[in-house]
Order: structure tokens, then sequence, then C-alpha cells
């Protein structure tokens, strides 16, 4: 696509430094420290767990934890617990790996469930915006911040984690790494081997909140209102 | 509006400031918040000094090959189906995201608060072509109602209390509810939602943008950049040149220093890094997308002393501890950057002329400095400006001369530099008097006839923290 003025622009950027345009061969310095390495650096995957777990009570999230057997149980209890008639999902691989189109497709009957369907276009957002629960995977889950890491595509639309009034992220054992720091460092070798990023990829913190009248946090703004963490022991 | 937001006199606008009780209070309550967040988080990483300088390496490193990584952004926004436009000024910047509302003939654009999109006048510039501008960001959307300013670059209507925003969605609303936060947050969720799903174009600022591929990342807690970058089948993002990082690993570092600085969080809510359009299968996200660097006035700060000043990540910290923000408020600036980064900043882009009192409006106690989490030397800069102005302007009177020769030996030195947190304050001692200042020297004058103006504390903040490390009370 069209680059506009960029020569210009770039050439009185150069000039002002006092040195000819850089166009190729900078390389990043070795910085002098890494403390992002540090954090939570010896921890087991259960510890970062418990890490996770305790973050969870800050970012006024719900916490669980269950195996493969009982996931679609708790995730029941969830969706009732938050009055949801309204489900959207994504349309991932693993849902046939943890059991959940078995639940989606036998759920139907006490639930009104839409899976993201890349034929369905735009009546996809329709029905996460009037959704009362939206679930997706975590892809990286960062112990240190409680946060989930979303890699948005054709089957895990944006508006999944987002629209609906709540939102349950489930959260397999081995997707627990220490803090961003791991996340963007997989992010950074993906690209370097040539994989293209996610045109999206979303960050998510329990839910959406706003300190902005004053300054009394209020929870739940433009995104959910509630939201329950899963993690599923591999 | 643009950089300046008022055309007051200096001394008025401070007078205003400090009579406006309310804003007073929120003011010193909010400081109070926000720094005992950042401190907290500060203290739970334990070696918050390797994060800051790691910060400032990272920085410096970008500023000065900025001309190689904006190419290389571009290219790669470029490659992922985006457009690209390099804006030398901010009408270069508006005119051509007025082409494109006029193409798309967009009746409707929904925007997710940025401060560079305030510097530019973009609200005006989009209604001069018949757009429709909603600010979807909380506090913006309560300013806008009410056609006010933006006092903080974190908490926009942090002046307001929430009686005044009842009683403003109900006059432009219809609201009939409470003034309890979360019934007029509920109602606010619900009128944005509809003006979300109007929208015809989202336009976004950008925190920062991923160099090697091109990724534009916007740190929110309420969830309204992620609207904006869903729902609108047309998307632009603004963003001021110096905001970028090479590689996703330097975002992490970005991204920690600036939610822990701005709001005392391990991460915001939600960080979201959007490359180029949606991909093909995908619902959601912009078909048509834009991305507008713009230079207005940056550029002439490269290659200079204040360089520095670039390295800027808009966390707001600074803000938080400064006890003449404290006193007068963000209005009293009389530029949308307020408190020790606005008063260095502000002359900068938008020139001396204006501006002059802001390098004034600093008690020089270094606490800006002491939290800065990229490390600028914020005081050290505005030493540098008095100097400037009284040699320019040779308007400064004997003493004030004298003073600026003596300011000129501490920022020449790195050493000296360090004292000079301390110097400042014999400096003020003439005027103070059992710890409050009662009248001040020019500009300091205007926030002295009514209150009494705190004068710098006797240990600077550094010492102070040393000696809080050690457990002593202080
Ligand atoms: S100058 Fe430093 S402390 Fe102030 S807003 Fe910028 S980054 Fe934050």
């Amino acid at each position: 696509m069209a680059i506009q003025n960029r020569d210009s622009f770039l050439d009185s950027l150069a000039a002002n430094l006092g040195r000819p345009r850089r166009t190729q061969g900078i390389e990043r310095p070795k910085w002098s420290v890494s403390p992002q390495f540090e954090v939570l650096n010896q921890a087991s995957k259960d510890e970062l767990i418990d890490v996770l777990k305790k973050q969870c009570e800050v970012i006024h999230t719900d916490f669980k934890r269950t195996d493969r057997t009982d996931l679609v149980k708790v995730l029941r209890e969830t969706i009732e617990g938050y009055n949801g008639k309204v489900i959207v999902a994504s349309s991932d691989s693993r849902n046939e790996e943890y059991g959940l189109d078995n639940f989606y497709k036998s759920a139907a009957e006490d639930f009104d469930v839409h899976l993201w369907d890349e034929t369905m276009w735009k009546e996809n957002q329709v029905f996460a915006e009037r959704a009362d629960v939206g679930i997706t995977f975590s892809d990286i889950t960062l112990a240190e911040s409680g946060t989930v890491t979303l890699f948005n595509n054709k089957y895990n639309g944006r508006s999944i984690s987002l629209m609906p009034r709540t939102y349950i992220a489930i959260i397999p054992k081995h997707t627990i790494v220490p803090r961003m720091t791991q996340a963007t460092r997989q992010l950074h070798e993906a690209h370097i081997s040539g994989n293209a990023v996610s045109s999206c990829v979303s960050f998510v913190t329990g839910p959406s909140n706003s300190a902005d009248i004053e300054m009394n946090l209020i929870v739940g703004v433009h995104g959910p209102v509630e939201v329950t963490y899963i993690v599923v022991d591999d | 509006m643009s950089i300046k937001i008022s055309n007051a006199p200096y001394n008025e606008r401070v007078q205003e400031g400090v009579k406006n009780d309310f804003m007073r209070k929120a003011v010193a309550s909010a400081q109070g918040r926000f720094r005992s967040g950042r401190q907290k988080q500060a203290d739970e990483l334990g070696n918050w000094e390797d994060w800051r300088t790691l910060g400032e390496e990272i920085r410096t490193h970008t500023l000065r090959n900025i001309d190689y990584y904006l190419e290389i952004l571009s290219e790669n926004v470029s490659k992922r189906g985006g457009n690209v436009f390099f804006a030398k000024t901010a009408e270069e910047a508006n005119e051509y995201i007025q082409h494109i509302i006029k193409k798309k003939n967009a009746k409707k654009v929904v925007k997710s608060k940025s401060m560079v999109t305030e510097e530019i006048g973009l609200n005006d510039a989009l209604a001069e072509v018949g757009a429709e501008v909603v600010e979807s960001d909380l506090g913006e959307w309560i300013l806008q109602l009410d056609e006010d300013l933006p006092s903080h670059i974190v908490t926009p209507a942090l002046h307001k209390n929430k009686e005044q925003v009842r009683e403003t969605f109900a006059v432009k609303k219809g609201y009939e509810q409470s003034d309890k936060p979360e019934e007029l947050a509920s109602f606010a969720r619900q009128q944005l939602r509809q003006e979300f799903l109007a929208a015809d174009v989202g336009i976004t600022g950008c925190n920062f943008a991923v160099a090697e591929s091109g990724a534009v990342t916007f740190v929110t807690n309420e969830g309204n950049a992620r609207m904006v970058t869903t729902i609108p089948d047309t998307q632009i993002s603004v963003m001021g040149m110096e905001r970028i990082v090479p590689t996703w690993e330097e975002l992490d570092i970005l991204v920690s220093l600036l939610t822990r600085a701005a709001v005392g969080q391990k991460l915001t809510s939600y960080i979201t890094s959007i490359t180029g359009t949606r991909l093909e299968g995908e619902s959601d996200g912009p078909e048509e997308y834009h991305l507008v660097i713009v230079d207005n006035g940056r550029s002439k700060i490269l290659g200079t002393e204040f360089q520095s000043a670039l390295h800027c990540i808009r966390c707001a910290a600074c803000i938080n501890v400064c006890p003449v923000y404290r006193h007068v408020g963000g209005h009293a600036y009389g530029s949308i950057y307020p408190g020790p980064i606005g008063a260095v900043i502000t002359p900068l882009l938008d020139g001396y002329e204006d501006h002059k009192e802001l390098p004034y409006a600093s008690s020089l106690c270094g606490a800006c400095t002491e939290v800065c989490p990229v490390k600028i030397p914020l005081h050290e800069q505005l030493i540098r400006h008095r100097q400037i102005i009284v040699e320019r302007e040779n308007k400064g009177n004997k003493m004030e001369k004298l003073a600026m020769k003596g300011f000129a030996k501490w920022a020449s030195s790195p050493a000296a530099y360090k004292l000079s947190a301390a110097a400042a304050r014999p400096a003020l001692q003439p005027w103070s008097k059992n710890e409050m200042i009662k009248s001040g020297p020019g500009p300091l004058k205007g926030w002295t006839i009514n209150r009494d103006f705190p004068a710098p504390a006797k240990q600077t903040f550094r010492s102070w923290y040393k000696n809080r490390q050690k457990g002593r009370e202080v």
C-alpha cells in the first residue's frame, strides 16, 4: 500500500541529527541490564499458577482450576453463574482436544451457542454484541500480571473477548509463563523465522475498568464486566 | 484544539486553578493514589532502577536511529495492507485525514483517547468536513459533552466531580439515574456502544509501534481502543513520530514501565497490538487502515540538548509528583501537556513566545526527574529553558540573571546536576517563611497571592527515598 512523504520526512530527521540518513545496518545494542528475565525465573508451572491465582484477586477476576475431565462441568457452572443464555466462542482446534465441541453441541438445548464462523462475516459481530458470555482459549498466559494473550484470527474474532457482558478464558497449564517477556520473545522469534504476526494480538488482563470519575475504580466499562479464568491441568 | 489550550494570561490561569477548591483536592488525592500505586509496583520489582536504566537505553538508541526505525515500520505496515502517511505538520496530518473522511463519505467517527490528536486539533478538522466525532474514553466523553478541556494526560476529567458528571449526562443525554460512578459508567457504556456500532471510521492514537513487524499498540483499561479497532471498516492511527520501539522485546519493557509508572498496574486491562488490515476470512478489524506519523515540531528537538525529552512515554508520573501541578492543576499550564513534561515540551513544540512562563512552573525539587521511568532529566531541562529565555529575551532582572549563572553551572556537569535539586532550595529561601512561600518573584507570585505555596521539601526526593529505604521514618 501507499507510503507518502517518507523520504523528505526521514531526510530531514537525519539532517537534524547531523548525519546521513540511515537505511540499513542498525543493530540493537546489547543492553547493559536485563531485569525482565529475572522475574519468576526459578518458578515451576505450579508456582506460576499460584502467582496467577493471587494476581486474579488484584484484577477482579475469578480464578478456577480443574482438569480435562471436569472442564465441561466447571465451564457450565461458570456460564450459569453468569446467568448466561447466549454464548459466543472461538472455533478453535483445541475445542475438540478439550471436549468442548461436544459440550457446545449438547448445550444447544440450554443455551444459544454461536461458534465463530468465518463464512458468516459480520453476523459474528452481531452475535457477539448480544452475547452474555464469550469463551476463548489463552495462547500464552502471563502469571505476573494475570494476563491471557490471544492471537486473534478468523477462528478467534477480536469481539469474543470484548463485546459480551462476561468473558471466560480457558488456560491450558502449559501456556503459563512468568511474564510478558516470554510472550514478546515468542512474537519476536516467530517474526525472525518468517511467520507473519496475527492482525491483532490482545493481551487481556481481567475485566475492563476505568478510574475516570473521581478516581474511583469502576469495573466494567466498554468490555466485559466480569471475567473468569479456568486453568486446566494438562 | 491545539497544543495551546487557553488565551488567558498565565497568571489568570494560575489564579483560577488555585481558586478551584474541588479541583485542588481532587488533584492532591489523585496524586497521592497514583504515587502510592507507582511506588508499590516499583518496590515490588525490587530492581526498579535497572528497569529505568533499560528504558533509558532503549529510548536513547531508538531516537538516535529514528529515521531507520520509521522506515522499517512504514515498510511493514504497508506490506500488511496499511497506508502510511508522513506528516510534517499538524495541517498536513489533518488534511490527509479529512481527505479519507470525505472519500469514505463518513458521517460518524469514534475516537479513543489520544494526546497527539488533541495536539494537532484533529476534532476541529473533522468537524470542518462535516463528520461527527465521538470521544469514547469515559473521561474524554465527559469533557466532550461538557465542552471542557483535559487537565491530566491519564485521567483527563480529573477536575470534575461526580455531581458535575451526572448533571452533564442529564442535560446532554437525558440521564435520569444517580451520581454513583457505576451507574454513570454503565450509562456511558450503553450510549457509546451504539456509537461504536454506528461509526464509519475509527481513530486511535498509538502508544508504541513495533518497527520489526508493523504492529501498532494501544495501552488502555476501558477497552474503547479495542472497540475502535474492531468494529469500523476504516481505521486511522495517529502516532507521534517518536512512539516507536525496535522489536517486540522492547515493547515489553516500555509497556511494563508505562503501566507501572502511570497507574501502578503490572499491565493495564488491555494491551492491543494491531497490524495492518484484517486478514482474509476475518470479520473483525478494518478493511482499510491508515497510519499517520506526525512530526509537528518534534524533529526540531532532535540533535539538540533537549533530545531526551522525546524519550517521554506519557506516563504522567512526573505530573503526579509535582508540587506545582498539585497546587495549580492542569489547566494553568495552558497546554494539553501539563506538569513538568508539559513545561519542558510545550515551549519546544510551540515556541517560547506563548509559553515562556512554563519553565518557571516548577520548584526544581527534582521529584519529576527521580520518578521518570525513562530517566529524562526534567528539571535540568527546565533550568536550561530558563537560561535560554533569559538569554534570548534579556528580560530577566539582575537577580534572575545572577541566579541563571548559577543554574548554568549546575546544569553543565552531571555531578553538579545531582546537587541542583538541593541547590534550588537555598535559591528559594529568601521568599519562604515557615516552609510556605508567601510571595515569590515573577510568575511565582501568581500562585502565592491566594494560597501559601509549599516550599521545596528540605530533603531531596533522592535522599528522602534513601532514608526510607533504610527504614527511617521521615
Ligand atoms: S517525562 Fe517521564 S515521567 Fe513525565 S510523562 Fe514523560 S515518561 Fe512519564
